[in-house]
């Protein structure tokens, strides 16, 4: 008897402990989407979670074909758009560049040290009129509603 | 014509029996039409055949663009005026030009004649007669562009609709294309670029040129910001639309008005097309 109850204990104090570990594991597993971004408000991006961390250079690679030479916009895989949906503003309400050390792009890239250089060319903010419109047809394209979006920046419009 | 609705080939920039240019005053069908309709990502219905409804808002392109589709410019060089420079400073704002910077250490000759410029105010003078002309010269959107000819990478390209431009990804900034160019119509970026605009790329090393601003093109805009400025100016001195289509606007101005090719000796077709030179 009593050898049966301090075996159920154990593996009690054994569950509890895997349990534990997972939360604790779960916590720890870092993201790298932005609070106050409008991603963050969302339950996934364009593609699944796993899907965007292992192949958004290629989905990206593979639509800027599409945009320069099908000149198509219509798009749930432009870079616009991630920079729309990823961007955060600091407290002043000044959109912070996303290739920056501390946000969503710059963040991971300088982890990984893996060379960034979209924008070298690509702006970094949402800038200029209509600079919401790639973003647009990407929440489309995924059928999310824009209800839910405002403009990080309050310009433009 | 021959040619059908399948032809979505975007990668075949110089192909010289595709594209007849403003001259083909082959009928159009009214389901060619409609497909253009589609085609642009503007919501359309058809009412009856050869009648399209137009709506105001503007989806983006989700079909790749076509060769039934020539853009172009016509230029009344009678209304264009000495002193106005509307469509130039347009383009600069709509296209991010006004964005650049003079760097610090640079002499403001150099500056000038180096930084990024997609119009050009010209003035012509005949000398035996006088009399002075003024136009806008930009990308002449050749239907045989010598910059796509001579370029290494690929990264000059027309696309199907007629616009000549530039793919950044590609482009190693060897420039050959601003040599090969009759018209001076293209720029290098010398510096690096910080404040871009989301519509308009743009970066250090990279050449560009005149796009017929094709992020209005793909979003179903109907004209270009010159001749909205120049419109706006009251000088109406800019058509923009299908050559290929007879009914277009430019078609019909360049069916009354004689009109010419800057350089038609290098028989390049262009798509920019000028009366009164
Ligand atoms: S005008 Fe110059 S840049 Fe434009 S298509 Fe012709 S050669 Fe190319
Ligand atoms: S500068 Fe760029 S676009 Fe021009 S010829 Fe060289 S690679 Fe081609």
């Amino acid at each position: 008897m009593a050898k049966a109850a301090v075996r159920a204990g154990l593996v009690a104090v054994g569950l509890a402990w895997v349990l534990i570990a997972q939360v604790v594991l779960a916590a720890d597993a870092k993201t790298y989407v932005l609070e106050g971004s409008k991603a963050a408000a969302l339950e996934s991006c364009v593609e699944p979670t796993d899907v965007m961390r292992r192949k958004h250079m290629e989905l990206i690679k593979h639509q800027r074909d599409e945009t320069v030479h099908g000149g198509i916009r219509s798009s749930k895989h432009s870079l616009a758009g991630c920079v729309e949906c990823h961007i955060r503003s600091d407290a002043e309400d000044v959109p912070q560049p996303i290739h920056h050390k501390e946000e969503f792009c710059g963040a991971c890239h300088a982890f990984t040290a893996v060379n960034l250089n979209c924008f070298d060319c690509h702006a970094s903010v949402p800038r200029g009129p209509g600079a919401e419109r790639a973003a647009h047809a990407a929440f489309q394209a995924v059928g999310v509603d824009r209800s839910v979006q405002a403009r990080p920046d309050g310009e433009d419009h | 014509m021959g040619k059908t609705t399948e032809m979505k080939d975007h990668h075949e920039p110089t192909d010289r029996s595709a594209d007849p240019g403003p001259s083909d005053s082959a009928p159009s069908d009214s389901g060619r039409r409609a497909f253009m309709g589609v085609a642009a990502g503007v919501t359309a219905a058809v009412v009856a055949p050869g009648v399209v409804l137009h709506s105001v808002t503007a989806a983006p392109r989700s079909e790749a663009v076509t060769s039934d589709v020539r853009w172009g410019l016509l230029i009344d060089t009678a209304k264009c005026v000495d002193g106005c420079s509307a469509c130039v400073d347009a383009c600069d704002r709509e296209n991010g030009l006004n964005l650049q910077s003079k760097p610090a250490s640079a002499p403001q000759e150099h500056w000038d004649d180096q930084k990024a410029v997609w119009i050009r105010k010209v003035k012509l003078q005949d000398n035996q007669t006088g009399r002075v002309t003024n136009l806008p010269l930009m990308c002449q959107h050749c239907e045989h562009p010598p910059c796509v000819d001579v370029c290494p990478t690929g990264a000059s390209f027309k696309r199907a609709d007629g616009i000549v431009m530039v793919d950044r990804h590609t482009c190693i900034g060897c420039r050959y294309c601003m040599m090969a160019c009759p018209y001076k119509a293209r720029s290098f970026i010398h510096e690096v670029m910080e404040d871009q605009l989301t519509r308009v790329p743009r970066g250090k090393g990279c050449v560009e040129s005149c796009n017929l601003c094709v992020h209005r093109r793909d979003f179903g805009e109907e004209s270009t910001a010159c001749v909205d400025a120049c419109r706006e100016a009251g000088h109406e001195a800019i058509v923009f639309g299908d050559l290929k289509d007879p009914e277009s606007n430019i078609r019909r101005h360049l069916a009354e008005m004689a009109s010419r090719q800057i350089r038609e000796d290098l028989s390049l077709n262009t798509g920019v097309r000028y009366s009164g030179i």
